[in-house]
């Protein structure tokens, strides 16, 4: 489970333009579970999804990941047994072996690093762990070869077309084999075929054990089957679940 | 094998293909890195050189030449002063050797006249420097005219030419006969221009060469050390010129590299950003901006040097050669024995890697965030 406790995060705190995008958020989010954030553009969906990811550090609040989502690599670095981690006051390296071990990001615009290749793209994210680099080029065309993109392994990030990018995204965010999954607006700059597609390729993920967060206002995510809580954001508040 | 080098031919190789995305900025960087290396390279490489080539013929060099002074200024020498600087103790040898300058309005250039102690060449025979017979095309068997000092000429016959080996210090040469020096130049007999002094101990040589200034007080001592050193400083100097002209080429890199090594465009700043939120640490980040400012300064660095290896030693350093070798009519041609300095190696990296790689690692506003 993820829990949030009175998350709050503010931007030019003290200053004229001051902003809270996210605002006395308390939060428990369950594993094996989809979990779509539905709100209106500026709700503060992405700050929330950054600040469970570990990408930020909430202004106030405590953000704890219990049961098993630190993996042991990070949770010896943190030097704790206990079942929780809280994450909020951890230092920046320490933060960024949880967010690589367990979390798995796919970006509204993608973020495809170009010039290099779809297979070296989706190595990214195991260079830093040192795993040699036989084995993680396996790993990545295993990968590949389940979204149905081995042949297109060696070609530039740039020659994709759109559904091509969301799955070598997808494919990038499992590249360590993360528990959870967190996707910002993934159907954005998708047709609905796409985005039923999208879906589909989370509920099989969540069947194998996923836990996937999603931020998105688009009725073809939060109205999905597979979806098992969506919760409403707007400014930078919860404003109440659906079914 | 441990997992941190994993991780760092990870992160190499991430760098080259990181490089060759950006293939304009990067090979024009190179290019420049090269060429200042080149340049620096090749100066130190000749300087070094040369001064090696000057002190090992200067080994055969007499270690003490004692000369005559009237007013500070140079006088032929009697020979008698010869007998006075034997009977000094540790004195091996002295004897008086006979030299002079002689214009050649026909080529522009001074010679340098000298009777050999040994094996001077009989009568009206003369052997010349290289430099001598390309500059006039005399050869073997030909007859040159020198002007006396009477007004009258003299002809001699180019008995044969000076070893290719020496040409360094002996391309300007000609070697005469010791009655045929002194009617060149209406020379007085029983005056010499200096004289040759050997020692038992080279450790006593400024011992005897007080002693020498004491019994002959209107003479100099110069010794072998002291014209080697001279020559060690012409050819740093030199070699100091060509590197101040090459000063600018560096500034131009000074600048190249500066902008390209500690901004960021907007491409690369993206291009961090997504490594971050994939799981790389800001660590990992300064790692490939270190690793690319190390590779393209290798590269540079190594394809400068070899240049400049190739450049001096093979084709005579064609582009400094008449700054280094003086500025002269007759530039000695002879072929430079291949001698590098590590310690200027060390300096040229010095100069040039570090200080990129520092640029590249550290940008002015920081380490990338």
């Amino acid at each position: 489970m993820i829990r949030l406790q009175n998350v709050r995060k503010g931007f030019n705190l003290g200053k004229s333009n001051e902003f809270v995008a996210v605002s006395d958020v308390t939060l428990s989010m369950e594993e094996h579970r989809v979990t779509v954030l539905k709100g209106p553009s500026g709700s503060g969906k992405t700050t929330l999804l950054s600040l469970i990811g570990c990408m930020a550090r909430p202004t106030s609040g405590r953000i704890t990941l219990e049961n098993g989502l630190v993996r042991n690599g990070a949770r010896a670095s943190v030097g704790g047994a206990a079942s929780d981690v809280e994450v909020t006051s951890l230092p920046e390296r320490f933060l960024t072996e949880i967010r690589r071990q367990t979390f798995g990001f796919i970006f509204q615009q993608f973020h495809l690093v170009k010039g290099i290749s779809v297979l070296e793209n989706v190595m990214l994210p195991a260079y830093p762990k040192g795993e040699k680099h036989g084995i993680v080029r396996e790993r990545a065309m295993t990968l590949l070869a389940m979204f149905g993109l081995a042949d297109r392994a060696s070609a530039n990030v740039e020659w994709l077309s759109g559904g091509e990018s969301q799955r070598v995204a997808i494919a990038r965010a499992l590249m360590n084999d993360p528990p959870v999954l967190i996707a910002d607006e993934p159907t954005a700059h998708l047709d609905s075929k796409l985005s039923v597609e999208f879906m589909e390729i989370i509920s099989r993920l969540k069947e194998q054990g996923k836990t996937a967060i999603i931020a998105s206002h688009d009725p073809l995510v939060f109205e999905a089957e597979d979806v098992d809580r969506v919760i409403g954001v707007r400014d930078g508040r919860i404003e109440g679940e659906a079914a | 094998m441990p997992h941190w080098i994993e991780k760092y031919r990870n992160i190499l190789d991430f760098t080259l293909s990181s490089l060759m995305r950006r293939k304009g900025k990067n090979f024009s960087l190179f290019v420049v890195y090269t060429l200042v290396v080149f340049l620096l390279g090749s100066a130190l490489f000749l300087t070094q050189a040369m001064k090696r080539e000057a002190s090992l013929i200067l080994k055969n060099a007499p270690e003490m030449v004692v000369q005559r002074l009237l007013a500070g200024r140079y006088e032929p020498i009697p020979a008698v002063y010869a007998e006075k600087i034997r009977e000094i103790r540790g004195v091996i040898s002295a004897g008086p050797r006979l030299w002079g300058y002689y214009y050649d309005p026909a080529a522009g250039a001074n010679y340098t006249l000298l009777v050999p102690r040994e094996e001077a060449p009989s009568g009206d025979k003369i052997v010349i420097g290289g430099g001598i017979s390309r500059s006039r095309m005399i050869y073997g068997g030909d007859i040159v005219s020198f002007r006396g000092s009477d007004g009258i000429n003299r002809n001699f016959t180019v008995a044969g030419e000076l070893s290719h080996e020496s040409e360094l210090v002996s391309a300007d040469l000609i070697l005469m006969s010791e009655a045929g020096f002194r009617d060149l130049f209406g020379f007085p007999a029983g005056q010499a221009t200096d004289i040759v002094v050997s020692v038992r101990n080279p450790k006593e040589l400024l011992t005897i060469a007080k002693k020498v200034a004491e019994i002959l007080p209107d003479t100099r001592p110069i010794l072998r050390d002291e014209m080697a050193r001279t020559y060690d400083s012409v050819f740093d100097w030199r070699g100091g010129i060509v590197i101040v002209l090459v000063l600018m080429t560096l500034l131009a890199f000074v600048i190249l590299a500066w902008e390209k090594a500690s901004g960021l465009s907007a491409d690369e700043k993206r291009e961090i950003g997504i490594l971050k939120a994939v799981g790389w640490e800001t660590a990992d980040v300064i790692a490939v901006k270190a690793c690319e400012g190390i590779v393209v300064s290798f590269l540079s660095f190594s394809t400068g040097l070899l240049a400049a290896y190739a450049h001096v030693f093979f084709f005579s350093a064609m582009l400094f050669a008449p700054a280094l070798k003086g500025w002269s009519v007759l530039y000695p041609d002879f072929r430079i024995t291949p001698f590098i300095d590590p310690y200027q190696v060390a300096v040229l990296f010095f100069l040039t890697v570090v200080p990129y790689t520092a640029a590249t690692v550290v940008p002015p506003g920081g380490p990338p965030s």
